[in-house]
């Protein structure tokens, strides 16, 4: 185990949450408090915080539509992320963005993206950027099967080894493309095989695992901070709920996301093993739920009376001066 | 003051800007070229012969050859701005604006609204455009109308030496994203530049001839074309007023409103199809907001709504010219 207590409390209060902000959410769109399109990313915790734990707020992501979890994972304010989706004035983006546009670019957090296949190339520039400033720092593309069919994608990827960008494609296969299965969507064996055919080192694991995630990103990580190149990795995950809130999930077998939630639960798993292997104790675990629980009912509660903007903010931040 | 053409304007510039900011990057196709061959690094320097000797003063993570992957070079500016750099990107043909679109308009024209103001996106994507070099349908369009469509954009076109300079100058310093247009026909153009810091203000069109009879309201290749039929017209006393917008967008509504309060007649050459365009644009302003001055219907003189051909002769049909717009200036003077 190369992670120490503090690092995985921290990671265990980033995934708890994730799942919670998304939890409640479910609830809160149900309501229909919130308007327009919502992605939850409950089932893929322990990607974003394998990944972004050992990220800096130096090193960049760039993220999804499905994005709430990259978000927490890098850093974001939790509260201002709520008063965001709630469509708030103080919203992390003024209530311009939404769910599918948060961003802090203070915290190296470049946005979650609208359009599937957008990001790559954005994290690609982030790490040339990275690359002119020489500390070692590295950009990740978050990207799921979706996007790894996009012709975006495959630009980036061949970009980045021709140019040994420090980036790493970090492929989140929770097996859906929107309403559609990877098995039908995704043409090659697997997008890691299909990303080393680029040129990179890829990798495959266990995205519900976070011990084996982390592990891995350890390695990958630090191959790109010493200018080895870029990295693929694809995650196994699952996807809790459907593709937007309110997606009737027609294309569902029967009982099964009551059968991921009882297998492939990443947050279980982590508690099952820190229990285990004494890693941490149940006691510690319950403590950070609740605290974790307070924290999303503040955030809900102020971003439900927190002020709307004006119709002159229309207007606002569409230019720096024009 | 020295004697240049718009192209070693521009190649000036960006030389300049490059040794002015650290944080600048350039990026685009064969803009070193000859990486991988047999004549090596800085075999081309650029298809417009622009960026050579660039790659050897400021080296491989500031100059960046990049694979023909337009998406992914309009992206990585934006990365890269989204990241507190400032970055050139370029496009060899404006044509290949349909192959990345969705990173201009839905990524770098968006990024600051749609994140509350709290980031800025400084990508000058320098785009070569226009049609007369006979290179067809897909190689010479005049797609600034579009982009001028997109809140978020500014849209650039110089059509001197001096501007070249000044507007690709605010163009990179500027914190905006900048679709900036260089018409092909105009790389050879040459003309005196200031030396030292020059800037040009967006949004400022240049007065190219003053007169009281008609306003020609123009961009791009076409300055000089209007410029051509008003010294024509001179010559029996007729005196056009000649705006170059030199940004449309921003646009200096005011300089043509105050233009044709002062003529009574409007006259837009525009070298991009009619439908939705700046020609239709500029109307539609003037229609609405100096409707009371207008002597004479407003004329517009477009391309046709058809791709652009490629044979010489079809070429010429397609573009407007000297004549059309003499011709559209007449039509608007006979109107009683």
């Amino acid at each position: 185990m190369r992670i120490n207590r503090d690092q995985l409390i921290n990671a265990y209060r980033r995934m708890k949450t994730i799942r919670e902000f998304e939890e409640r959410l479910h609830q809160e769109i149900a309501t229909g408090e919130i308007a327009g399109f919502t992605h939850l990313y409950a089932g893929q915790e322990a990607v974003a915080v394998g990944v972004c734990a050992h990220l800096g707020p130096t090193d960049y992501i760039v993220s999804t539509h499905r994005g709430h979890g990259h978000c927490i994972a890098k850093g974001c304010d939790v509260k201002a992320m709520m008063k965001e989706i709630f469509g708030r004035r103080d919203g992390l983006c003024k209530g311009k963005g939404g769910s599918m546009h948060i961003a802090d670019v203070s915290v190296g957090m470049l946005g979650a993206n609208g359009i599937v296949g957008g990001g790559a190339p954005l994290a690609l520039g982030a790490a040339l950027a990275a690359r002119m400033d020489g500390a070692g720092k590295v950009a990740v593309a978050f990207s799921g099967d979706g996007a790894a069919n996009q012709g975006t994608t495959f630009e980036a990827m061949n970009m980045a080894v021709v140019l040994k960008a420090p980036v790493i494609f970090a492929f989140e296969n929770n097996h859906y493309s929107e309403h559609t299965g990877v098995s039908y969507a995704v043409g090659a064996k697997d997008m890691a095989s299909r990303a080393a055919g680029f040129g990179m080192a890829a990798h495959k694991v266990d995205g519900c695992d976070f011990f084996a995630t982390y592990n891995l990103m350890t390695e990958v990580i630090a191959y790109c901070r010493a200018g080895k190149g870029p990295v693929a990795v694809e995650f196994d995950t699952e996807r809790f709920y459907g593709h937007f809130e309110g997606d009737p999930q027609r294309y569902r077998a029967s009982g099964e996301v009551d059968r991921l939630r009882a297998t492939r639960d990443c947050l279980k798993a982590f508690r099952a093993k820190a229990i285990d292997e004494d890693l941490l104790d149940s006691n510690t675990l319950a403590t950070i739920d609740t605290e974790v629980v307070a924290l999303i009912n503040a955030a809900v509660e102020e971003a439900r009376t927190a002020p709307v903007p004006s119709a002159a903010d229309v207007l606002e931040d569409v230019y720096v001066s024009y | 003051m020295a004697q240049m053409t718009i192209r070693e304007a521009l190649s000036r510039t960006i030389r300049a800007e490059m040794e002015r900011d650290p944080n600048l990057l350039i990026l685009g196709e064969d803009i070193v070229g000859g990486n991988g061959t047999a004549g090596g690094p800085e075999a081309i320097g650029g298809i417009w012969g622009m960026t050579g000797g660039l790659y050897a003063s400021f080296g491989p993570k500031r100059v960046i050859d990049t694979p023909i992957s337009e998406s992914c070079i309009v992206g990585a500016a934006a990365g890269a701005a989204l990241a507190g750099k400032r970055a050139i990107a370029e496009l060899m043909f404006a044509d290949f604006v349909g192959v990345c679109l969705d990173q201009i308009y839905n990524q770098i024209a968006k990024f600051r609204y749609m994140f509350g103001g709290r980031t800025t996106c400084p990508v000058t994507v320098r785009i070569a455009y226009g049609a007369g070099l006979n290179c067809a349908a897909q190689h010479s369009q005049a797609v600034y109308s579009m982009l001028t469509s997109i809140p978020g954009l500014k849209v650039v076109m110089p059509t001197t030496p001096a501007d070249a300079k000044g507007l690709l100058t605010t163009a990179i310093r500027g914190d905006d994203p900048v679709m900036f247009f260089e018409h092909k026909m105009l790389y050879g153009e040459t003309g005196e530049v200031p030396d030292g810091e020059y800037l040009v203000p967006f949004g400022h069109a240049r007065v190219v001839r003053e007169g009281r009879d008609a306003t020609i309201v123009t961009c791009g290749a076409l300055v000089g074309a209007a410029a051509t039929a008003a010294d024509k017209l001179a010559a029996e006393g007729i005196a056009c007023d000649v705006l170059d917008l030199r940004t449309t967008s921003p646009l200096d509504e005011e300089s043509i409103l105050d233009s044709v309060e002062g003529t009574g007649r409007l006259i837009v050459a525009d070298e991009s199809p009619p439908r939705c365009s700046l020609a239709a644009d500029i109307a539609a302003l003037v229609s609405s907001k100096a409707f009371a001055a207008l002597k004479a219907p407003v004329e517009l003189v477009t391309a046709p709504h058809a791709p652009v051909p490629f044979a010489r002769e079809l070429e010429r049909a397609y573009l407007p010219s000297p004549a059309t717009i003499e011709a559209a200036v007449r039509k608007a003077l006979a109107y009683r």
